[in-house]
Protein backbone atom coordinates (compact mmCIF):
# COMPACT_ATOMS: atom_id res chain seq x y z
CA UNK A 1 0.00 0.00 0.00
CA UNK A 2 3.03 2.27 0.24
CA UNK A 3 3.45 5.31 -1.99
CA UNK A 4 6.07 8.03 -2.30
CA UNK A 5 5.17 11.68 -1.89
CA UNK A 6 7.90 14.14 -2.94
CA UNK A 7 10.57 11.61 -2.08
CA UNK A 8 9.17 10.67 1.32
CA UNK A 9 7.67 7.21 1.64
CA UNK A 10 4.17 6.80 3.11
CA UNK A 11 2.94 3.43 4.41
CA UNK A 12 -0.31 4.13 2.60
CA UNK A 13 -1.77 7.05 0.64
CA UNK A 14 -4.40 8.04 3.25
CA UNK A 15 -3.91 11.50 4.76
CA UNK A 16 -6.50 13.31 6.96
CA UNK A 17 -6.89 16.80 5.52
CA UNK A 18 -6.02 19.99 7.33
CA UNK A 19 -8.76 21.45 9.48
CA UNK A 20 -10.55 18.16 10.00
CA UNK A 21 -7.97 16.46 12.20
CA UNK A 22 -6.69 19.15 14.57
CA UNK A 23 -3.14 18.34 15.64
CA UNK A 24 -3.93 14.63 15.75
CA UNK A 25 -4.45 14.02 19.44
CA UNK A 26 -8.23 14.42 19.40
CA UNK A 27 -8.28 11.36 17.15
CA UNK A 28 -5.44 9.50 18.88
CA UNK A 29 -7.85 9.03 21.80
CA UNK A 30 -10.02 6.89 19.53
CA UNK A 31 -7.50 4.93 17.43
CA UNK A 32 -3.76 4.62 16.81
CA UNK A 33 -3.25 7.33 14.21
CA UNK A 34 0.10 5.80 13.22
CA UNK A 35 -1.94 3.62 10.84
CA UNK A 36 -2.22 6.70 8.59
CA UNK A 37 0.14 7.60 5.77
CA UNK A 38 0.51 10.97 7.46
CA UNK A 39 -1.88 13.81 8.29
CA UNK A 40 -2.01 17.50 7.54
CA UNK A 41 -2.38 19.51 10.71
CA UNK A 42 -4.65 22.49 11.31
CA UNK A 43 -3.83 25.49 9.11
CA UNK A 44 -1.26 27.57 10.93
CA UNK A 45 -0.64 31.29 10.58
CA UNK A 46 2.05 33.66 11.84
CA UNK A 47 -0.22 35.23 14.48
CA UNK A 48 -2.93 33.52 16.55
CA UNK A 49 -6.38 33.71 14.98
CA UNK A 50 -9.80 33.40 16.60
CA UNK A 51 -11.48 32.90 13.24
CA UNK A 52 -14.95 33.96 12.14
CA UNK A 53 -18.05 34.70 14.26
CA UNK A 54 -20.79 32.10 14.74
CA UNK A 55 -22.42 30.37 13.02
CA UNK A 56 -19.52 28.79 11.14
CA UNK A 57 -21.17 25.55 10.03
CA UNK A 58 -24.04 24.76 7.68
CA UNK A 59 -25.23 21.62 5.96
CA UNK A 60 -26.37 20.75 2.45
CA UNK A 61 -27.23 17.67 0.44
CA UNK A 62 -24.13 15.52 0.31
CA UNK A 63 -21.91 17.78 2.34
CA UNK A 64 -21.34 20.74 4.55
CA UNK A 65 -20.16 24.35 4.54
CA UNK A 66 -17.61 25.74 6.95
CA UNK A 67 -16.45 29.27 7.58
CA UNK A 68 -14.08 28.63 10.48
CA UNK A 69 -11.62 31.21 9.18
CA UNK A 70 -8.28 29.62 10.12
CA UNK A 71 -8.71 29.56 13.89
CA UNK A 72 -5.31 28.54 15.25
CA UNK A 73 -2.99 29.47 18.11
CA UNK A 74 -0.28 30.91 15.82
CA UNK A 75 3.02 29.34 14.77
CA UNK A 76 4.93 30.02 18.01
CA UNK A 77 2.37 28.21 20.12
CA UNK A 78 1.99 25.44 17.55
CA UNK A 79 5.75 24.77 17.79
CA UNK A 80 5.90 25.17 21.57
CA UNK A 81 2.72 23.33 22.54
CA UNK A 82 0.97 21.47 19.74
CA UNK A 83 3.94 19.73 18.10
CA UNK A 84 5.30 18.22 21.34
CA UNK A 85 1.81 16.87 22.05
CA UNK A 86 1.51 15.61 18.48
CA UNK A 87 4.86 13.84 18.78
CA UNK A 88 3.54 11.69 21.62
CA UNK A 89 0.76 10.20 19.49
CA UNK A 90 2.18 10.32 15.95
CA UNK A 91 5.63 8.99 15.10
CA UNK A 92 5.84 9.63 11.37
CA UNK A 93 6.62 12.81 9.44
CA UNK A 94 3.61 15.13 9.55
CA UNK A 95 2.39 17.60 6.95
CA UNK A 96 2.46 21.20 8.18
CA UNK A 97 -0.37 23.27 6.69
CA UNK A 98 0.43 26.98 6.50
CA UNK A 99 -1.63 30.01 5.55
CA UNK A 100 -0.95 33.71 5.53
CA UNK A 101 -2.00 37.24 4.69
CA UNK A 102 1.15 38.36 2.92
CA UNK A 103 4.05 36.73 1.07
CA UNK A 104 6.19 37.52 4.09
CA UNK A 105 3.71 35.75 6.41
CA UNK A 106 3.92 32.57 4.38
CA UNK A 107 7.71 32.66 4.24
CA UNK A 108 8.04 33.36 7.98
CA UNK A 109 5.66 30.61 9.10
CA UNK A 110 7.07 28.05 6.67
CA UNK A 111 10.64 28.84 7.68
CA UNK A 112 9.77 28.25 11.34
CA UNK A 113 7.98 24.96 10.69
CA UNK A 114 10.62 23.75 8.21
CA UNK A 115 13.09 23.55 11.11
CA UNK A 116 10.87 21.16 13.07
CA UNK A 117 12.14 17.57 12.67
CA UNK A 118 8.59 16.17 12.80
CA UNK A 119 7.56 18.11 9.71
CA UNK A 120 7.92 16.07 6.52
CA UNK A 121 6.19 18.40 4.08
CA UNK A 122 4.94 21.96 4.06
CA UNK A 123 1.46 22.30 2.62
CA UNK A 124 1.07 25.91 1.59
CA UNK A 125 -2.59 26.86 1.66
CA UNK A 126 -3.22 29.58 -0.91
CA UNK A 127 -6.84 28.55 -1.03
CA UNK A 128 -8.75 29.26 2.20
CA UNK A 129 -12.05 30.81 1.05
CA UNK A 130 -13.02 32.06 4.52
CA UNK A 131 -10.50 34.80 5.29
CA UNK A 132 -10.28 38.23 3.80
CA UNK A 133 -7.12 39.63 2.27
CA UNK A 134 -5.30 36.30 2.53
CA UNK A 135 -5.66 32.63 1.77
CA UNK A 136 -7.56 32.25 -1.46
CA UNK A 137 -6.66 35.69 -2.81
CA UNK A 138 -3.15 34.27 -3.37
CA UNK A 139 -4.49 31.14 -5.00
CA UNK A 140 -6.67 32.77 -7.64
CA UNK A 141 -3.87 34.78 -9.25
CA UNK A 142 -0.98 32.83 -10.83
CA UNK A 143 1.48 35.68 -10.20
CA UNK A 144 0.53 35.98 -6.50
CA UNK A 145 0.70 32.21 -6.00
CA UNK A 146 4.11 32.12 -7.70
CA UNK A 147 5.38 34.86 -5.42
CA UNK A 148 4.32 32.88 -2.34
CA UNK A 149 5.92 29.68 -3.64
CA UNK A 150 9.22 31.39 -4.54
CA UNK A 151 9.40 33.11 -1.15
CA UNK A 152 8.68 29.87 0.71
CA UNK A 153 11.11 27.82 -1.37
CA UNK A 154 13.88 30.36 -0.71
CA UNK A 155 13.74 29.78 3.07
CA UNK A 156 12.86 26.09 3.39
CA UNK A 157 14.43 22.67 2.77
CA UNK A 158 11.43 20.33 3.00
CA UNK A 159 9.12 19.53 0.08
CA UNK A 160 6.62 22.32 -0.53
CA UNK A 161 3.12 21.21 -1.58
CA UNK A 162 0.84 24.02 -2.68
CA UNK A 163 -2.84 23.56 -1.85
CA UNK A 164 -4.97 24.94 -4.66
CA UNK A 165 -8.46 26.38 -4.67
CA UNK A 166 -11.12 25.14 -7.09
CA UNK A 167 -12.56 28.66 -7.21
CA UNK A 168 -10.71 29.55 -10.41
CA UNK A 169 -11.47 29.44 -14.10
CA UNK A 170 -8.37 27.47 -15.04
CA UNK A 171 -6.92 25.21 -12.36
CA UNK A 172 -4.29 23.86 -14.77
CA UNK A 173 -2.88 27.36 -15.28
CA UNK A 174 -2.60 27.83 -11.50
CA UNK A 175 -0.92 24.44 -11.20
CA UNK A 176 1.61 25.25 -13.94
CA UNK A 177 2.42 28.60 -12.34
CA UNK A 178 3.12 26.95 -8.97
CA UNK A 179 5.23 24.23 -10.56
CA UNK A 180 7.24 26.82 -12.48
CA UNK A 181 7.81 28.76 -9.24
CA UNK A 182 9.35 25.69 -7.64
CA UNK A 183 6.50 23.79 -5.95
CA UNK A 184 7.48 20.20 -5.20
CA UNK A 185 3.88 19.04 -5.25
CA UNK A 186 0.30 20.24 -5.40
CA UNK A 187 -2.74 19.34 -3.32
CA UNK A 188 -6.22 19.96 -4.60
CA UNK A 189 -8.92 20.90 -4.03
CA UNK A 190 -9.67 23.15 -1.09
CA UNK A 191 -13.37 23.83 -0.49
CA UNK A 192 -15.72 25.38 -3.04
CA UNK A 193 -17.07 28.80 -2.14
CA UNK A 194 -20.74 28.37 -1.28
CA UNK A 195 -23.61 29.71 0.82
CA UNK A 196 -26.98 28.95 2.45
CA UNK A 197 -29.81 31.32 3.35
CA UNK A 198 -32.03 30.88 6.41
CA UNK A 199 -35.68 31.01 5.33
CA UNK A 200 -36.92 32.35 8.66
CA UNK A 201 -34.50 35.27 8.98
CA UNK A 202 -34.07 35.62 5.17
CA UNK A 203 -30.38 36.16 5.82
CA UNK A 204 -27.23 34.19 4.98
CA UNK A 205 -26.97 31.33 7.43
CA UNK A 206 -23.22 31.70 7.95
CA UNK A 207 -22.04 34.83 9.76
CA UNK A 208 -19.27 35.08 7.15
CA UNK A 209 -22.01 35.01 4.46
CA UNK A 210 -20.06 32.44 2.41
CA UNK A 211 -18.29 29.28 3.43
CA UNK A 212 -16.39 26.42 1.87
CA UNK A 213 -18.31 23.41 0.59
CA UNK A 214 -16.84 19.97 1.30
CA UNK A 215 -18.03 16.39 1.53
CA UNK A 216 -19.08 13.78 -1.03
CA UNK A 217 -20.85 16.48 -3.10
CA UNK A 218 -17.48 17.89 -4.22
CA UNK A 219 -15.77 14.57 -5.01
CA UNK A 220 -16.49 14.57 -8.78
CA UNK A 221 -15.30 18.20 -9.03
CA UNK A 222 -12.09 17.38 -7.19
CA UNK A 223 -11.56 14.30 -9.32
CA UNK A 224 -11.99 16.30 -12.53
CA UNK A 225 -9.50 18.92 -11.38
CA UNK A 226 -6.92 16.32 -10.30
CA UNK A 227 -7.32 14.72 -13.74
CA UNK A 228 -6.76 18.07 -15.51
CA UNK A 229 -3.82 19.07 -13.33
CA UNK A 230 -2.16 15.66 -13.83
CA UNK A 231 -2.05 16.42 -17.55
CA UNK A 232 -0.63 19.89 -16.92
CA UNK A 233 2.26 19.26 -14.50
CA UNK A 234 4.82 16.61 -13.62
CA UNK A 235 5.05 17.18 -9.84
CA UNK A 236 3.09 14.79 -7.60
CA UNK A 237 -0.52 15.61 -6.77
CA UNK A 238 -2.38 15.02 -3.51
CA UNK A 239 -6.05 14.48 -4.35
CA UNK A 240 -8.48 16.10 -1.89
CA UNK A 241 -12.23 16.61 -1.89
CA UNK A 242 -15.11 14.48 -0.70
CA UNK A 243 -13.09 11.27 -0.39
CA UNK A 244 -14.89 8.93 2.00
CA UNK A 245 -14.06 5.35 1.00
CA UNK A 246 -11.19 3.17 -0.19
CA UNK A 247 -12.86 3.12 -3.62
CA UNK A 248 -12.69 6.93 -3.70
CA UNK A 249 -8.96 6.73 -2.90
CA UNK A 250 -8.38 4.40 -5.85
CA UNK A 251 -10.47 6.64 -8.13
CA UNK A 252 -8.46 9.72 -7.11
CA UNK A 253 -5.21 7.86 -7.79
CA UNK A 254 -6.44 6.75 -11.21
CA UNK A 255 -7.14 10.43 -11.95
CA UNK A 256 -3.54 11.25 -11.08
CA UNK A 257 -3.16 11.55 -7.30
CA UNK A 258 0.02 10.17 -5.69
CA UNK A 259 -1.68 10.35 -2.28
CA UNK A 260 -5.16 11.26 -1.09
CA UNK A 261 -6.46 13.50 1.67
CA UNK A 262 -9.69 12.79 3.51
CA UNK A 263 -11.49 15.79 5.03
CA UNK A 264 -15.16 16.11 5.92
CA UNK A 265 -15.53 12.33 6.39
CA UNK A 266 -13.48 12.62 9.61
CA UNK A 267 -16.11 14.91 11.09
CA UNK A 268 -19.10 12.63 10.67
CA UNK A 269 -17.15 9.44 11.39
CA UNK A 270 -14.08 9.88 13.62
CA UNK A 271 -12.81 6.46 12.52
CA UNK A 272 -13.23 7.17 8.77
CA UNK A 273 -9.50 7.26 7.89
CA UNK A 274 -8.66 4.16 9.93
CA UNK A 275 -11.48 2.31 8.19
CA UNK A 276 -10.36 3.47 4.74
CA UNK A 277 -6.81 2.22 5.45
CA UNK A 278 -8.25 -1.11 6.62
CA UNK A 279 -10.50 -1.44 3.57
CA UNK A 280 -7.81 -0.53 1.03
CA UNK A 281 -6.13 -3.99 0.63
CA UNK A 282 -9.49 -5.63 -0.06
CA UNK A 283 -10.44 -3.03 -2.66
CA UNK A 284 -6.97 -3.31 -4.27
CA UNK A 285 -7.41 -7.06 -4.51
CA UNK A 286 -10.89 -6.70 -5.96
CA UNK A 287 -9.58 -4.51 -8.77
CA UNK A 288 -6.37 -6.47 -9.32
CA UNK A 289 -4.04 -3.77 -7.99
CA UNK A 290 -0.73 -5.07 -6.61
CA UNK A 291 1.17 -1.81 -6.19
CA UNK A 292 -0.63 1.51 -5.73
CA UNK A 293 2.27 3.33 -7.39
CA UNK A 294 1.30 1.58 -10.63
CA UNK A 295 -2.19 3.08 -10.82
CA UNK A 296 -1.33 6.78 -10.36
CA UNK A 297 -2.80 8.55 -13.37
CA UNK A 298 -3.98 5.21 -14.73
CA UNK A 299 -7.12 6.75 -16.22
CA UNK A 300 -4.99 8.81 -18.61
CA UNK A 301 -3.21 5.93 -20.29
CA UNK A 302 -6.19 4.40 -22.11
CA UNK B 1 -16.75 8.82 22.95
CA UNK B 2 -18.24 5.68 21.52
CA UNK B 3 -20.15 4.87 18.37
CA UNK B 4 -23.15 2.59 18.77
CA UNK B 5 -26.29 1.44 17.05
CA UNK B 6 -29.31 2.26 19.19
CA UNK B 7 -32.85 0.95 18.82
CA UNK B 8 -35.80 3.29 19.29
CA UNK B 9 -38.29 1.96 21.85
CA UNK B 10 -40.42 5.08 22.14
CA UNK B 11 -40.79 8.25 20.05
CA UNK B 12 -43.79 10.36 20.96
CA UNK B 13 -45.02 13.94 20.82
CA UNK B 14 -44.54 15.54 24.22
CA UNK B 15 -45.80 19.09 23.61
CA UNK B 16 -46.14 21.37 20.58
CA UNK B 17 -43.19 20.45 18.37
CA UNK B 18 -41.33 18.66 21.18
CA UNK B 19 -40.72 14.93 21.16
CA UNK B 20 -39.46 12.32 23.58
CA UNK B 21 -37.33 9.52 22.16
CA UNK B 22 -36.21 6.54 24.20
CA UNK B 23 -33.36 4.43 22.84
CA UNK B 24 -31.65 1.23 23.92
CA UNK B 25 -27.98 0.54 23.28
CA UNK B 26 -24.52 0.82 24.80
CA UNK B 27 -24.61 3.72 27.26
CA UNK B 28 -21.16 3.03 28.79
CA UNK B 29 -19.71 6.37 27.73
CA UNK B 30 -22.70 8.50 28.75
CA UNK B 31 -21.11 9.68 31.96
CA UNK B 32 -22.64 12.93 33.20
CA UNK B 33 -25.77 15.05 32.95
CA UNK B 34 -25.21 17.85 30.46
CA UNK B 35 -23.43 15.63 27.97
CA UNK B 36 -24.89 15.11 24.53
CA UNK B 37 -25.08 12.51 21.78
CA UNK B 38 -24.60 13.06 18.04
CA UNK B 39 -27.05 11.25 15.81
CA UNK B 40 -26.52 10.25 12.18
CA UNK B 41 -29.69 10.41 10.09
CA UNK B 42 -30.12 8.68 6.73
CA UNK B 43 -29.51 11.15 3.90
CA UNK B 44 -28.17 13.93 6.16
CA UNK B 45 -24.45 14.65 6.03
CA UNK B 46 -23.92 16.07 9.51
CA UNK B 47 -24.99 14.41 12.74
CA UNK B 48 -27.58 16.04 15.04
CA UNK B 49 -26.31 16.92 18.51
CA UNK B 50 -29.00 16.28 21.14
CA UNK B 51 -28.52 16.57 24.90
CA UNK B 52 -29.22 13.58 27.11
CA UNK B 53 -32.41 14.00 29.17
CA UNK B 54 -31.99 10.79 31.12
CA UNK B 55 -29.82 7.72 31.18
CA UNK B 56 -30.00 4.36 32.84
CA UNK B 57 -28.06 1.20 32.07
CA UNK B 58 -28.55 0.57 28.33
CA UNK B 59 -31.27 3.20 28.01
CA UNK B 60 -31.20 6.82 26.85
CA UNK B 61 -33.97 9.40 26.88
CA UNK B 62 -33.70 12.36 24.52
CA UNK B 63 -36.07 15.30 24.22
CA UNK B 64 -35.90 17.23 20.98
CA UNK B 65 -37.73 19.97 19.18
CA UNK B 66 -38.48 19.78 15.46
CA UNK B 67 -36.62 22.79 14.09
CA UNK B 68 -35.58 21.57 10.65
CA UNK B 69 -35.55 18.66 8.25
CA UNK B 70 -33.28 16.49 10.39
CA UNK B 71 -35.36 16.68 13.55
CA UNK B 72 -38.55 16.28 11.46
CA UNK B 73 -37.00 13.07 10.13
CA UNK B 74 -36.34 11.95 13.70
CA UNK B 75 -39.97 12.66 14.60
CA UNK B 76 -41.14 10.35 11.80
CA UNK B 77 -39.10 7.39 13.11
CA UNK B 78 -40.86 4.45 14.76
CA UNK B 79 -40.10 2.05 17.60
CA UNK B 80 -37.80 -0.67 16.26
CA UNK B 81 -35.95 1.74 13.95
CA UNK B 82 -32.22 2.04 14.61
CA UNK B 83 -29.89 5.04 14.79
CA UNK B 84 -26.10 5.42 14.57
CA UNK B 85 -25.19 7.46 17.64
CA UNK B 86 -21.93 8.89 18.98
CA UNK B 87 -22.25 8.96 22.77
CA UNK B 88 -20.30 10.50 25.63
CA UNK B 89 -19.79 13.94 24.04
CA UNK B 90 -19.17 17.16 25.95
CA UNK B 91 -18.12 17.87 29.50
CA UNK B 92 -21.43 17.81 31.39
CA UNK B 93 -22.42 19.63 34.58
CA UNK B 94 -20.31 19.50 37.69
CA UNK B 95 -22.45 18.70 40.75
CA UNK B 96 -19.99 19.58 43.52
CA UNK B 97 -20.80 23.29 43.70
CA UNK B 98 -24.61 22.97 43.82
CA UNK B 99 -25.08 23.87 47.49
CA UNK B 100 -28.32 22.92 49.20
CA UNK B 101 -30.88 24.63 46.93
CA UNK B 102 -29.64 25.03 43.35
CA UNK B 103 -31.82 26.67 40.74
CA UNK B 104 -32.29 24.85 37.44
CA UNK B 105 -33.23 27.36 34.74
CA UNK B 106 -34.51 25.75 31.55
CA UNK B 107 -35.57 27.62 28.43
CA UNK B 108 -37.77 25.53 26.13
CA UNK B 109 -36.08 22.33 25.01
CA UNK B 110 -33.13 23.41 27.19
CA UNK B 111 -35.02 21.85 30.10
CA UNK B 112 -34.04 18.40 28.76
CA UNK B 113 -30.54 17.96 30.25
CA UNK B 114 -31.68 19.57 33.53
CA UNK B 115 -33.91 16.56 34.17
CA UNK B 116 -31.02 14.11 34.54
CA UNK B 117 -29.15 16.82 36.46
CA UNK B 118 -32.09 17.18 38.87
CA UNK B 119 -32.16 13.43 39.36
CA UNK B 120 -28.42 13.34 40.07
CA UNK B 121 -28.62 16.26 42.48
CA UNK B 122 -31.55 14.73 44.37
CA UNK B 123 -29.56 11.50 44.66
CA UNK B 124 -26.94 13.57 46.51
CA UNK B 125 -29.52 14.86 48.95
CA UNK B 126 -29.89 18.24 47.28
CA UNK B 127 -33.33 19.72 46.55
CA UNK B 128 -33.25 21.77 43.34
CA UNK B 129 -35.83 24.30 42.22
CA UNK B 130 -36.64 23.99 38.51
CA UNK B 131 -37.79 27.12 36.71
CA UNK B 132 -38.95 26.15 33.23
CA UNK B 133 -39.75 28.78 30.62
CA UNK B 134 -41.87 28.26 27.49
CA UNK B 135 -43.64 30.43 24.94
CA UNK B 136 -47.18 29.09 25.42
CA UNK B 137 -49.10 26.58 27.54
CA UNK B 138 -49.09 24.13 24.61
CA UNK B 139 -45.27 24.10 24.68
CA UNK B 140 -44.96 23.07 28.32
CA UNK B 141 -43.44 19.67 29.00
CA UNK B 142 -41.86 17.74 31.88
CA UNK B 143 -43.14 20.06 34.67
CA UNK B 144 -44.81 17.03 36.27
CA UNK B 145 -41.76 14.84 35.70
CA UNK B 146 -39.49 17.34 37.48
CA UNK B 147 -42.02 17.56 40.34
CA UNK B 148 -42.18 13.77 40.56
CA UNK B 149 -38.42 13.68 41.17
CA UNK B 150 -38.96 15.88 44.21
CA UNK B 151 -38.05 19.26 42.71
CA UNK B 152 -39.88 22.48 43.42
CA UNK B 153 -41.14 23.53 39.98
CA UNK B 154 -42.14 26.95 38.63
CA UNK B 155 -43.37 27.25 35.07
CA UNK B 156 -43.28 30.51 33.14
CA UNK B 157 -44.92 31.19 29.78
CA UNK B 158 -44.29 34.27 27.69
CA UNK B 159 -48.02 34.68 26.95
CA UNK B 160 -49.14 33.85 30.48
CA UNK B 161 -51.09 30.79 29.33
CA UNK B 162 -49.60 28.66 32.10
CA UNK B 163 -47.77 29.47 35.32
CA UNK B 164 -46.06 32.82 35.74
CA UNK B 165 -46.48 35.28 32.87
CA UNK B 166 -43.11 36.18 31.43
CA UNK B 167 -39.66 34.65 31.07
CA UNK B 168 -37.56 32.36 33.24
CA UNK B 169 -35.99 35.45 34.79
CA UNK B 170 -39.45 36.71 35.85
CA UNK B 171 -40.20 33.36 37.47
CA UNK B 172 -36.81 33.46 39.26
CA UNK B 173 -37.80 36.59 41.19
CA UNK B 174 -38.28 35.77 44.84
CA UNK B 175 -36.70 32.33 44.55
CA UNK B 176 -33.69 32.00 46.79
CA UNK B 177 -31.02 29.64 45.52
CA UNK B 178 -27.50 28.49 46.29
CA UNK B 179 -26.27 28.09 42.70
CA UNK B 180 -27.57 28.23 39.11
CA UNK B 181 -27.59 25.62 36.37
CA UNK B 182 -29.04 26.95 33.11
CA UNK B 183 -29.71 25.57 29.65
CA UNK B 184 -31.65 27.22 26.85
CA UNK B 185 -31.40 29.69 23.98
CA UNK B 186 -28.51 32.15 24.14
CA UNK B 187 -30.73 35.19 24.89
CA UNK B 188 -32.27 33.34 27.83
CA UNK B 189 -28.87 32.21 29.13
CA UNK B 190 -27.61 35.75 28.95
CA UNK B 191 -30.64 37.11 30.83
CA UNK B 192 -30.18 34.51 33.57
CA UNK B 193 -26.41 35.16 33.65
CA UNK B 194 -26.97 38.91 34.08
CA UNK B 195 -29.48 38.46 36.90
CA UNK B 196 -27.59 35.80 38.84
CA UNK B 197 -25.59 37.17 41.73
CA UNK B 198 -23.98 33.90 42.74
CA UNK B 199 -22.06 31.37 40.69
CA UNK B 200 -23.37 28.91 38.16
CA UNK B 201 -22.95 26.77 35.07
CA UNK B 202 -24.51 27.49 31.69
CA UNK B 203 -25.00 24.98 28.89
CA UNK B 204 -24.81 26.32 25.34
CA UNK B 205 -26.16 25.29 21.97
CA UNK B 206 -24.15 25.64 18.78
CA UNK B 207 -24.14 24.60 15.16
CA UNK B 208 -21.54 21.87 15.19
CA UNK B 209 -19.50 20.17 12.52
CA UNK B 210 -18.08 17.16 14.31
CA UNK B 211 -19.22 17.34 17.95
CA UNK B 212 -15.94 15.98 19.31
CA UNK B 213 -13.46 18.83 19.08
CA UNK B 214 -11.89 18.42 15.65
CA UNK B 215 -13.28 21.08 13.35
CA UNK B 216 -13.40 24.34 15.37
CA UNK B 217 -16.89 24.91 13.95
CA UNK B 218 -18.56 25.73 17.29
CA UNK B 219 -15.85 27.84 18.95
CA UNK B 220 -16.88 30.70 21.25
CA UNK B 221 -14.71 33.27 22.93
CA UNK B 222 -14.25 32.94 26.71
CA UNK B 223 -12.22 34.73 29.36
CA UNK B 224 -9.68 31.89 28.99
CA UNK B 225 -9.48 32.19 25.19
CA UNK B 226 -11.35 30.40 22.41
CA UNK B 227 -13.19 27.26 23.52
CA UNK B 228 -15.09 24.59 21.64
CA UNK B 229 -18.73 24.26 22.73
CA UNK B 230 -18.68 20.56 21.79
CA UNK B 231 -15.51 19.52 23.59
CA UNK B 232 -14.63 22.15 26.22
CA UNK B 233 -18.40 22.70 26.80
CA UNK B 234 -21.29 22.63 26.28
CA UNK B 235 -21.31 23.59 29.96
CA UNK B 236 -19.32 26.72 30.84
CA UNK B 237 -18.70 28.34 34.21
CA UNK B 238 -20.38 31.67 34.80
CA UNK B 239 -17.04 33.44 35.15
CA UNK B 240 -15.58 32.26 31.85
CA UNK B 241 -18.52 33.27 29.65
CA UNK B 242 -18.22 36.22 27.27
CA UNK B 243 -21.16 37.53 25.28
CA UNK B 244 -21.02 38.96 21.79
CA UNK B 245 -21.87 42.65 21.75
Amino acid sequence: MSVTLCGVELDNPVIPASGTFGYGYEFAQYYDINCLGTFSFKGTTREPRYGNPQPRIAECAGGMLNAVGLQNPGVEKVIAEELPRLKKCFHKPVMANVSGFSVDDYAYTCERLDKEPQVGWLEVNVSCPNVHGGGMSFGTDPAAASAVVRAVKAVTTKPVIVKLTPNVTDIAAMARACEAAGADGLSLINTLQAMRIDLKSRKPLLANVTGGLSGPAVFPVALRMVYQVYEAVSVPIVGVGGVSSAEDVIEMMLAGAAAVEVGAANLTDPWACRDIVRALPGVMEKYGIEDLQDIIGGAHHG
Amino acid sequence: MRQGIFTITENALLAAGAYKMVLTGDTTDVAAPGQFVNIALPGRFLRRPISVCDRSEGRLTLLYKTVGKGTAQMAAMRPGDTLDVLTGLGNGFSLEEAGSTPLLAGGGIGAAPLYWLAKALIARGVRPHAVLGFNRAADVFYADEFAALGCAVTVATADGGAGVRGFVTDAMKGVSYSYVYACGPEAMLRAVWERTTGDGQFSFEARMGCGFGACMGCTRQTTAGPKRVCKDGPVFRKGEILWEA
